[in-house]
């Protein structure tokens, strides 16, 4: 902007153009060799031998299998989340309640906690030798090693996601909306789709595709809980691991370019509800403060 | 609707918002609920609507003993502090959202000639296709009356209705609220931190102090005969005088400043408005220095020491020939004594 005036004007802090340059310059490498390259190899490699390979690996049936399993998980536990966000989010920012705060700790603990520790606790718990296995067992329950414990640990490494979103929002937001739809003879669930959900329904799309996108690409929980049986609980993620172990560079490739596409559905999603909330904002400046655009990427 | 609230308490965590609090509120008054921050009127207010629970103590709708009826079926109008109205919602839909999920079932057009009523009342014709964040502040203030009138409530209840507004709106809107709440006759409350704000639309003003009623009555009331130095102060500049009273007049050192009818004798507190303080060059009067001279398009505010070291402010005429240094004396036109002991 400054350069297009042909005055000379003193630089303003940081404005040296060497020093602008190669700020630039470092961050256009770091990028092109952290991301970039990586992305382009997936490409390359998956398709290296050919259209019909690819498609054949896709249509493996274990290939398949782990593809089906992961939707699966992503259907049961993204919905399951969504609930729980809102719920949690609703209870913190519209009710003043003791243990507000532990509450919030609580469910921001996925976020730092290594995923293999949630798999292995919960091998701890509902393993065999664990807690509830005995009991698990005697009603023949499975859960570890089957779909409801890579459920259990999608859901455990996703948890914050929607109610992170939404927590800063609604609390910007005050109470004053519902108060408002109650005095007017409204219901609580009436209040909730009328009044509440649209006035947080971006940061929540927000939060369900990150949500997503992590439930999709889990490992670490996953892999500890599901017991890698291949073509029974693999999931994508760990799908891909094994072709790798097993000198498949071809299949890895293949298989990880899916997750690459739906990585990159999820950017644009994500970039397109980032407008919705900054034209939102926009509009209703008054109600709304900043904390109503989504912001960043969140571990 | 006749409101009665019976010794309500209530209680934040530690904090006593409200002690013990009983008012009567006649069908068809427009009432202020005046008092400085935390004194407890935004909190009563709340429960009247029914957004807070009384912890103890009673409020009656008429015979109806309403203290557990929640919000959602009290039939009651409020108008929040920054109005909150739906901001996904257009300035119709917004009027329009009470009788939409009322439990009494309306049709569409029933509701859009009631909503189209309403604009007018509000005089917004032609906004109903405005989102609020397309409206001006004024113009939200009304549309959020509208939409708490638009549900029949048996009263109005307005949080700091105009708080958030300049001055030239505030003062417009005032009148407004007035006619309004002349032709519709509904018992209106409403709590406010201005004091002008109060005496210029109530019919009768209630002045609250931490959580309890300090006194109550018509404008006039409150204004001549303040009960207490709270009471004074709170409605207006006035100025304070230490001294004594004796045998129902009130003395300065020896000087004899003011009538106190009533008062007993001992220490006490004079207090007198700009406007009630008169300058001269010689006495008899409180001798005093002036500081400063403020020109007023209307007055000229002096600024003074009185001899016994207590600050003065008051308004002399604009032909009064007065300047910093000079000193005078004082006299008292008009003054209030209350006993300190």
């Amino acid at each position: 902007m400054s350069q297009t005036t042909s005055r000379k004007k003193p630089p303003r802090v940081g404005d040296n153009p060497l020093f602008r340059r190669s700020l630039i310059g470092i961050v256009l490498v770091l990028g092109a060799l952290l991301i970039l390259a990586p992305l382009i190899i997936i490409g390359v490699e998956a398709f290296s031998k050919g259209w019909q390979v690819y498609i054949g690996t896709l249509n493996h049936p274990d290939t398949r299998h782990a593809i089906m399993l992961t939707v699966t998980t992503a259907l049961i536990a993204v919905p399951l989340n969504t609930i729980f966000g809102v719920a949690a989010a609703w209870a913190i920012t519209k009710f003043d309640f003791r243990g507000k705060r532990l509450l919030l700790v609580i469910i921001e603990i996925p976020f730092s906690v290594s995923p293999i520790v949630a798999g292995v606790a919960y091998l701890f718990v509902y393993g065999l030798q664990g807690l509830f296995g005995p009991l698990l067992d005697a009603y023949d329950v499975k859960i570890l090693f089957a779909l409801p414990g890579i459920v259990i640990a999608s859901m455990f490494v996703t948890a914050p996601f929607v109610a992170r979103e939404l927590i800063p929002l609604m609390q910007a937001q005050g109470r004053d909306l519902e108060e408002a739809s109650t005095s007017l003879g409204a219901s609580g669930w009436r209040t909730f789709f009328s009044v509440t959900l649209p006035n947080v329904k971006w940061a929540l799309l927000y939060g369900v595709v990150l949500c997503n996108a992590r439930v999709m690409g889990e490992f670490g929980a996953v892999s500890i809980v599901s017991g890698n049986i291949r073509g029974q609980t693999n999931t994508l993620p760990l799908h891909i691991e094994l072709l790798y172990h097993d000198y498949q560079a071809t299949g890895a490739f293949a298989s990880a370019s899916i997750l690459a596409v739906i990585a990159v559905f999820t950017i644009i999603a994500k970039v397109a509800l980032e407008r919705q909330g900054a034209g939102r904002r926009m509009k209703t400046a008054e109600t709304v403060t900043a904390a109503a655009a989504p912001q960043g990427i969140r571990p | 609707m006749k409101i009665r609230l019976d010794s309500v308490i209530k209680t934040f965590e530690t904090f006593r918002a409200v002690h013990g609090v009983s008012l009567e509120i006649d069908s068809g008054e427009l009432v202020a609920l005046l008092g400085p921050s935390g004194s407890g009127k935004t909190t009563i207010l709340r429960m009247v609507a029914g957004l807070e629970y009384a912890d103890e103590g009673h409020i009656y709708f008429g015979d109806q003993d309403a203290t557990d009826i929640p919000v959602r079926d009290r039939g009651v109008g409020f108008v929040f502090q920054h109005y909150a109205l739906f901001p996904h919602m257009t300035v119709a839909e917004n009027i329009g959202f009470g009788m939409k999920v009322s439990k009494v079932k309306r049709d569409k057009a029933e509701i859009a000639r009631r909503v189209a009523d309403l604009l007018r009342l509000v005089r917004l014709e032609g906004l109903g296709d405005r989102f609020p964040g397309q409206i001006s502040g004024g113009q939200r203030q009304r549309v959020a009356l509208a939409r708490a009138l638009a549900v029949d409530p048996k009263v109005l209840l307005l949080d700091e209705p105009f708080g958030a507004l300049d001055a030239n709106v505030r003062h417009d809107l005032r009148r407004w609220l007035r006619e309004i709440h002349q032709e519709l006759g509904i018992t209106t409350i409403f709590v406010t931190h201005d004091q002008e704000e109060a005496l210029d639309l109530a019919d009768r003003v209630v002045i609250l102090k931490e959580g309890k009623i300090v006194q109550q009555g018509t404008p006039q009331e409150v204004c001549r005969d303040p009960k207490d130095a709270f009471v004074l102060k709170f409605l207006g500049d006035a100025n304070r005088l230490t001294g004594e009273a004796r045998g129902g007049r009130a003395y300065i050192g020896a000087a004899d400043v003011a009538a106190a009818p009533g008062v007993v004798d001992g220490p006490a507190e004079i207090f007198a408005r700009p406007r009630d303080l008169d300058w001269s060059k010689t006495g008899p009067g409180i001798a005093a220095t002036v500081d400063r001279v403020l020109d007023r398009p209307g007055e000229r505010r002096i600024i003074a020491t009185a001899s016994t070291g207590e600050a003065l402010e008051f308004d002399v005429e604009p032909e009064c020939d007065v300047s910093a240094g000079e000193t005078g004396f004082v006299t008292l036109r008009r003054a209030k004594v209350f006993s300190l002991s």
